[in-house]
C-alpha cells in the first residue's frame, strides 16, 4: 500500500513538474529571443542563443531607445496609479452613501452602477471617444477620470456588499460624538473596509495596466501612449524589416515588472482575483 | 446619521458620478439611439430606422462568421479550460509538498496584459508552423486553435485557484466515510467531490464563457488582421474604424447596431447567470 502510493505521488509529481515546464516555456523562449540577434529570432525561435547568435543585451538598448520604453512606462505607472487611488477611495465613499441613505434615488445609482459591468466595452467604445475628445479628456489626467468612471459599477458593487455587512451602531457612535459624516468615513468606516479596498486596488490596477483599447482611443499612439499600445505599435506598425530583437527585448521589459509585482504580493493577488470572481 | 449624511451628496457621490455619466451612462443611451441613424460622426446623424439591423445580416458579411466563430471558440474554450483546471486542482490538494510553487507557476500567466500574450504565441505558434513552411494566416483554423491554446494558457491557472478553495471546503469526514464504505477513488469522484464543488462549476464556467466571448485584445495581437479570425468584439472594432470614404456614415451606423445586438447578447448571458446562481443558493 505505501509503495503504491509513493508511485501514485511521484507521478503527479511527475505531471505537475511537465505541466510547469509547459506553462513556463513560452516565457522562456521570449527570454531567449531577446538576448538573440535579430537573423536567428524569426528563423529559429527555439534555438538556443549560443556562439554568433548571442548578443548580450544590445537589443535591450535598442528595444529601450527605439520605442521610447521609460516614456510608456512612466505613463502607464502615473494612470495605474491615480485610477487605482482614486476609484479606491471615491467609490467606497460613494457605496457607503448608497448604502447608508436608503431612497429611491440611491436604489436606482445601485442598480446602474451594477448594471453597467455586464455592458461591453465595444457598446460605448465610439461615442466615449467622442465624448473624451469633447470634453479635453484626451489626456494622461483625463483618462484617469474616465477610468473612475468605467471602474466604478464593479467597486460600488464590491464596496455596497461588504458595507451592507457592517453594523451601523459604531458609525452611529461616532456621530453622536460630534464626528461630521467625511471623518465618520476616514476615521471609521474606510479602516474597516481594508480587505475590500485591497480587492478592489488588486482588480483594477490588473485592469487598468493591461488595458489596451480605451488608452488606444483616447491617448493615441504619439507620447500618451501606454505601455500595451506602445508594444502593440512596435510589433504591427509597418511593413517592411522589423527589429525583432528589439521587439523580442520590449515584451520581455513589458512582462517584467508584473512577475516582480505578483512574486512579492502572490498572496493578495490571488485572494483578490478569487474574491473578485466570487461576487462579480 | 442619514439626515446629515444626506446633505453631503455633493462630497460623497457626485465626482463618482460625475465620471460615470461622462464614460458609460451618457455615451451608453448616444450608442443605442445611434444604433438607429447613420452618422460619419457622433453629432452629424441621421435617423434610419432598423436599416442598420438589417444590413447586419444582408449586405455585412462578417457579423454572422464572427458570430457563429466566437460561439465555437467559447465552447471549445470553456470545455478546455475547466478541464484541464480541474484536473490540475485535484492534483494540488492532494496535499503533497511543493504546491505552493504550482500554483505561483500556473497562475501566473492570468497577469500578463492580452496585447503582450498575444505577441508571445504569434511568436511561438508562428515559430512552430515555420518548421512547415507556413504561418498562422495560411488556414483560418490555426488561427483558432491557437486562440484557444493562448486562452488555456491564460485562463487555467485562474480557473484552478477557484477550483482549489471548492477542493478545499469539501469537510474530510465525507471522503473518509467514502473510502470506509469501499468506493474506488473514481466513484468517490464522480458522487461526491464534483457534486461538492458544483458552485465552483457555475462560477468558472461562467467566467470563461465572458472571458473568451468578449475577448479583444490577445485576438488583435495574435491574428488580428485576418477577417475569418476575428471574433464579434474585433468584428465590431473593425467595422467602426477600417472603413473610409464616402460610405462611412452606413458603416458606422451597422457598427453601433452590431455592439447593441453584442451588448444584448452578453446581457443575456449575465442574466442566465444570475438564475443559475440564484438557484444554487435557495437549493442549499
Amino acid at each position: 500500500m505505501k509503495t503504491r502510493k509513493r508511485i501514485f505521488d511521484s507521478s503527479v509529481y511527475a505531471v505537475l513538474i511537465i505541466l510547469s515546464a509547459v506553462f513556463l516555456s513560452p516565457v522562456f523562449v521570449i527570454l531567449m529571443n531577446s538576448v538573440k540577434s535579430n537573423f536567428y529570432i524569426s528563423d529559429e525561435p527555439f534555438s538556443f542563443p549560443r556562439g554568433e547568435k548571442f548578443v548580450g543585451f544590445e537589443n535591450f538598448v535598442k528595444g529601450f531607445v527605439q520605442s521610447d520604453f521609460l516614456r510608456a512606462f512612466i505613463n502607464s505607472a502615473f494612470i495605474t496609479v491615480l485610477s487605482v487611488a482614486g476609484i479606491v477611495v471615491l467609490t467606497a465613499m460613494a457605496a457607503w452613501y448608497i448604502v447608508r441613505v436608503k431612497n429611491r434615488f440611491t436604489k436606482i445609482l445601485y442598480y446602474l452602477f451594477t448594471f453597467s459591468m455586464i455592458v461591453p466595452f465595444q457598446m460605448v467604445m465610439y461615442t466615449m471617444t467622442f465624448l473624451a475628445f469633447e470634453l479635453d479628456l484626451n489626456s494622461v489626467l483625463g483618462i484617469v477620470f474616465i477610468y473612475l468612471g468605467f471602474g466604478s459599477g464593479l467597486s460600488v458593487f464590491m464596496f455596497s456588499g461588504f458595507i451592507k455587512s457592517i453594523p451601523t451602531e459604531i458609525e452611529e457612535a461616532a456621530v453622536i460624538d460630534g464626528c461630521d459624516p467625511i471623518r465618520t468615513f476616514f476615521m471609521i468606516v474606510f479602516p474597516i473596509l481594508k480587505p475590500t479596498a485591497i480587492t478592489v486596488a488588486i482588480l483594477n490596477a490588473m485592469w487598468v495596466w493591461n488595458d489596451y483599447l480605451l488608452p488606444y482611443l483616447v491617448l493615441g499612439s504619439g507620447e500618451n501612449r501606454t505601455l500595451p499600445v506602445a508594444v502593440q505599435m512596435a510589433l504591427t506598425g509597418g511593413y517592411g524589416n522589423k527589429d525583432m530583437g528589439a521587439l523580442m527585448a520590449m515584451l520581455v521589459l513589458a512582462i517584467l515588472p508584473i512577475i516582480i509585482f505578483y512574486l512579492f504580493c502572490q498572496k493578495y493577488i490571488i485572494r483578490g482575483v478569487v474574491a473578485g470572481a466570487v461576487k462579480g | 446619521m442619514h439626515k446629515t449624511l444626506k446633505k453631503y451628496f455633493p462630497v460623497f457621490v457626485v465626482p463618482v458620478l460625475a465620471a460615470f455619466l461622462v464614460s458609460f451612462l451618457i455615451p451608453f443611451v448616444m450608442g443605442i439611439y445611434l444604433s438607429f441613424t447613420e452618422f460619419r460622426t457622433v453629432d452629424a446623424s441621421e435617423w434610419v430606422g432598423i436599416k442598420n439591423y438589417i444590413s447586419i445580416f444582408t449586405q455585412d458579411k462578417t457579423f454572422l462568421n464572427s458570430l457563429w466563430l466566437t460561439v465555437k471558440f467559447t465552447v471549445v474554450s470553456i470545455l478546455s479550460i475547466n478541464i484541464i483546471a480541474f484536473s490540475i486542482a485535484l492534483l494540488l490538494t492532494r496535499k503533497l509538498r511543493g504546491t505552493d510553487f504550482f500554483r505561483t507557476v500556473f497562475f501566473m500567466p492570468n497577469l500578463i496584459g492580452g496585447i503582450v500574450l498575444g505577441h508571445i504565441w504569434s511568436l511561438i505558434i508562428n515559430g512552430i508552423l515555420g518548421f512547415f513552411g507556413v504561418d498562422i494566416t495560411y488556414d483560418p483554423s490555426y488561427g483558432f486553435w491557437g486562440l484557444v491554446v493562448l486562452m488555456n494558457w491564460q485562463m487555467i491557472g485562474y480557473m484552478m485557484i477557484i477550483y482549489i478553495a471548492g477542493l478545499q471546503n469539501i469537510p474530510e469526514h465525507i471522503n473518509e466515510a467514502a473510502a470506509i464504505d469501499g468506493a474506488s477513488p473514481l466513484r468517490t469522484l464522480f458522487s461526491i467531490t464534483i457534486p461538492m464543488v458544483m458552485p465552483s462549476v457555475t462560477i468558472c464556467t461562467f467566467l470563461t464563457l465572458t472571458n473568451s466571448f468578449k475577448l479583444f485584445d490577445q485576438n488583435l495581437a495574435l491574428n488580428g488582421k485576418s477577417a475569418e479570425t476575428s471574433l464579434l468584439a474585433l468584428d465590431i472594432y473593425k467595422t467602426f474604424y477600417d472603413h473610409t470614404g464616402l460610405r462611412l456614415a452606413e458603416w458606422h451606423g451597422i457598427g453601433q447596431a452590431k455592439a447593441v445586438i453584442f451588448f444584448l447578447l452578453v446581457a443575456v448571458i449575465a442574466f442566465v447567470q444570475l438564475r443559475a446562481t440564484e438557484r444554487k443558493e435557495i437549493e442549499q
